[in-house]
């Protein structure tokens, strides 16, 4: 091999040797950053994983919602409309969280099975139904 | 009547798109000149007629024409002026026009203004951007007719997207689209390139003042786009990951790989077929954006539109464009050849590291953004959360930061490590120094200011060295006579990236924040202002109500005080709630109050209270960034080469 070739073979294995080291480095990372969307009824069969954050969607259950003691603490149930799970946010909740609305929570489980949310999300239109939920939308929500 | 005009001219744009598209290419392939010659005048005519369009829909804002479906959808009587001018695109169909204007805006452009360019090289140009355009104008008129009647006619508009209501977001769109959309011009200068075969430098210089362009217009898009979410969403965030925030960081980082990598291919006739495919992808990553937004496959705050044919029409539309492109690509790009040879220490090879960089976190912010759907589609649902692309952007953006010192100061064919060292190891020595000084001025010392603060003042000073080895054995009146303009684009771009770096770095680390529960009379002390909270009380406006509180704020020392008033608002037409936070900006810090909700009847309230340093450093990069684009773009250089155009060029030209 000619020194040109030869250096220009070494500058080839390094690129393949970064690119793998790269995209290995890349796929762990976002395995650990991935969160699964979970409906109520999922997360009461026992599929909300213990050791990492997930998110759970539903609607708000109409009278719900209530505040313990005097700080920002909200508890309030989410419904996929066969299973429920309480939810207990601390913090202040988006401007279209209201009840009867489809919001989604990010969170884990304490442990008396009650979601403790780190953020929740209601998206900036009324008409707005979180695509996980759709699905579930049409079999039968009553309206 | 209006509305009518506006759809007939579409069509007419439509047929005269499809002339520009065909006419030309076919006249070049064969080696008609009368053919040719239609380009320009097409070019135009079809701007004029998207314009007619374009100009119908605004009327029909402008005087309230209810019978037009989108008008009642996204306005409403009351609508202050000026957002309905905006109002035409503030939704799916609307945007798509402005998209469309746009585009044959950038056509027109390059129609009347590169003199420089052979007939026939322009000519190939037109008519590639031709073909984009009847993408979009055949999109538009089959799914999304933004003229289609309400008959009968509503009586009142459904009023526009509280959020939208916003000057900042009223000019977002249209940067972004001269952005995005300008990258048109760069890909179709490359597609044009790889039909004749001829990539070469001065293929690299008609491409570069473009592409400069459309970057400092999606470098300002972007920065309105982050400052809107920052205090018009309420929640004090500049920027989300959102997946469409990363469809239009995506071409971004695209177009920041192209420039440097047309630098190189203009300077040393290098890296050719890399930066035609660069430009393909820098256009394919645009329409890819346009598509996450508008087929709404995604969850995310701006998915406005989800409708499955629409998406699926700019699906097949972007397989289309980059099928065929990169099929092309594949078919020619054997014929470029790299002239020159050079060695991996020299300019030329930190650009090949920069455009490797930049190229990989395009492919892993990719990766984040489309692996939800990709999981979708076998059942699961997932979301993948900022930590990923933090923990992406930061390490493979990092070494960047270095490399931009290192570019700078290295020459371009080949270099030495001794003369490289003589010139680094002062800046990188005091850079060091320098930040570890100013991380001990901050409140409390953190690795990762340190770090950051190395950062952005290593670029400082390379910066300063690069104008110092200008001034070298030369007058400062000759040196200035001398440099392009192009070489202070390079500097001010450089120096955006370095202010832009101590924002995210200060505001990330040291920003306060508390969510609290506020009665009135209520004091709160947050990094060294104290808070009041005097109570709210009830405003009526145009087309909200709005709750306003009122915060008396001091620093500690009684220096400085002022009120501020964040609000609820609800409007009234869609009865939707909207926080607008109340800011005090500064240089150094920004105060920002949102009010949540009401907690009691005793007027307590839930309060959130930021103290944020340095957030406006973050836009004062972007700016920077932007005016270095402005620099660049107006380097004579690119002028003077369009004066002399020589009839061989276009000899020469046609023989091929």
């Amino acid at each position: 091999m000619t020194p040109a070739r030869k250096k220009r073979l070494a500058l080839v294995a390094l690129m393949i040797v970064g690119v793998a080291v790269g995209v290995g480095f890349a796929l762990n990372s976002l395995n650990q950053s991935i969160m699964f969307f979970l409906t109520p009824s999922e997360v009461l069969a026992g599929d909300a994983p213990s050791d990492r954050l997930f998110r759970v969607g539903g609607m708000v259950v109409k009278g719900s919602v209530s505040r313990p003691g005097d700080g920002l603490t909200v508890q309030f149930d989410l419904t996929d409309n066969e299973k429920q799970v309480t939810v207990r946010y601390t913090g202040i909740l988006p401007d279209l969280f209201r009840e009867g609305q489809g919001i989604i929570a990010n969170g884990r489980l304490d442990g008396s099975g009650r979601f403790v949310a780190e953020e929740v999300l209601a998206k900036h239109d009324e008409n707005y139904m979180p695509p996980e939920l759709a699905g579930m939308h049409k079999e039968g929500e009553p309206q | 009547m209006i509305p009518e005009i506006g759809q007939f001219a579409l069509i007419v744009a439509l047929c005269v798109a499809i002339t520009q598209a065909v006419v030309p290419l076919t006249g070049a392939a064969l080696g008609v000149q009368r053919w040719v010659a239609v380009a320009v005048p097409a070019a135009l005519a079809q701007l004029l007629f998207v314009a007619v369009a374009y100009g119908c829909l605004t009327w029909a804002f402008l005087s309230h024409d209810f019978s037009v479906l989108y008008v009642a959808k996204n306005s409403n009587s009351a609508l202050p002026l000026i957002y309905r001018i905006s109002g035409v695109w503030g939704s799916h169909e609307g945007s798509l026009l402005l998209w469309s204007l746009v585009l044959t805006l950038w056509s027109a452009a390059v129609a009347l203004f590169t003199p420089g360019v052979p007939r026939v090289m322009r000519a190939r140009v037109l008519a590639v951007m031709g073909l984009v355009s009847c993408g979009f104008l055949l999109f538009i008129i089959v799914t999304s007719n933004p003229f289609e009647r309400l008959l009968p006619a509503a009586a009142e508009g459904s009023d526009l997207n509280p959020l939208l209501q916003d000057v900042g977001l009223a000019i977002h769109p249209p940067m972004l689209y001269l952005g995005y959309v300008g990258f048109s011009v760069a890909f179709a200068f490359s597609i044009a390139a790889l039909i004749s075969g001829q990539v070469d430098s001065a293929w690299a210089r008609w491409s570069r003042p473009w592409t400069n362009v459309a970057w400092l217009f999606l470098t300002l898009g972007i920065a309105l786009g982050s400052w809107w979410a920052y205090y018009e969403l309420g929640w004090g965030g500049w920027w989300f990951w959102d997946p469409v925030e990363n469809a239009s960081f995506m071409p971004w980082l695209m177009g920041t790989a192209l420039m440097h990598s047309l630098a190189t291919t203009e300077k040393r006739g290098t890296f050719k077929a890399w930066t035609a495919l660069l430009a393909i992808f820098a256009f394919a990553l645009s329409l890819l954006g346009t598509f996450l937004v508008r087929s709404g496959v995604l969850t995310s705050v701006h998915a406005f539109a989800s409708d499955p044919e629409r998406g699926i029409f700019i699906l097949g539309f972007l397989l289309l464009v980059v099928g065929g492109s990169l099929t092309l690509y594949a078919w020619r790009a054997p014929l470029l050849k790299s002239a020159a040879q050079t060695s991996v220490l020299s300019r030329d090879g930190a650009l090949l590291l920069n455009n490797i960089f930049l190229a990989v976190v395009t492919a892993a912010i990719l990766l984040g953004t489309l692996y939800p759907i990709a999981i979708d589609a076998m059942g699961d649902k997932i979301s993948v959360g900022p930590p990923y692309f933090n923990l992406m952007f930061i390490g493979l953006a990092a070494p960047l930061g270095v490399l931009i010192g290192i570019g700078m100061l290295i020459r371009w064919k080949h270099d030495t490590f001794e003369r490289l060292k003589s010139k680094l190891w002062l800046p990188a020595l005091l850079a060091v120094i320098l930040a570890a000084g100013l991380a001990l001025l901050l409140p409390e010392f953190k690795l990762a200011a340190f770090v950051g603060l190395s950062m952005a003042v290593w670029i400082l000073l390379t910066v300063i060295s690069a104008i110092r080895e200008r001034l070298q054995n030369r007058s400062l009146a000759s040196a200035l006579r001398s440099t392009p303009a192009g070489f202070y684009g390079m500097l001010l771009g450089h120096l955006g990236i370095a202010v832009f770096i101590v924002g995210i770095t200060l505001t990330s680390l040291y920003t306060k924040e508390k969510d609290l529960r506020m009665a009135p009379g209520d004091t709160y002390s947050v990094a060294g202002y104290e808070f009041t909270f005097n109570g709210v009380r009830q405003l009526h406006v145009d087309n909200y109500v709005a709750t306003r509180g009122s915060f008396s704020v001091h620093d500690e020392s009684g220096n400085f005080a002022t009120e501020m008033f964040p609000e609820k608002r609800i409007y009234l037409v869609q009865n939707n709630p909207m926080t607008e936070a109340a800011i005090n900006a500064g240089l150094a810090r920004d105060l920002f109050i949102a009010l949540g909700e009401s907690l009691d009847n005793q007027g307590a309230w839930a309060v959130r209270i930021y103290y944020k340093p340095f957030i406006r450093w973050i836009w004062l990069g972007a700016i920077i960034m932007a005016l270095g684009g402005v620099c660049a773009a107006s380097d004579r250089r690119y002028r003077r080469l369009a004066r002399g155009r020589s009839p061989a060029s276009d000899a020469l030209e046609q023989a091929s």
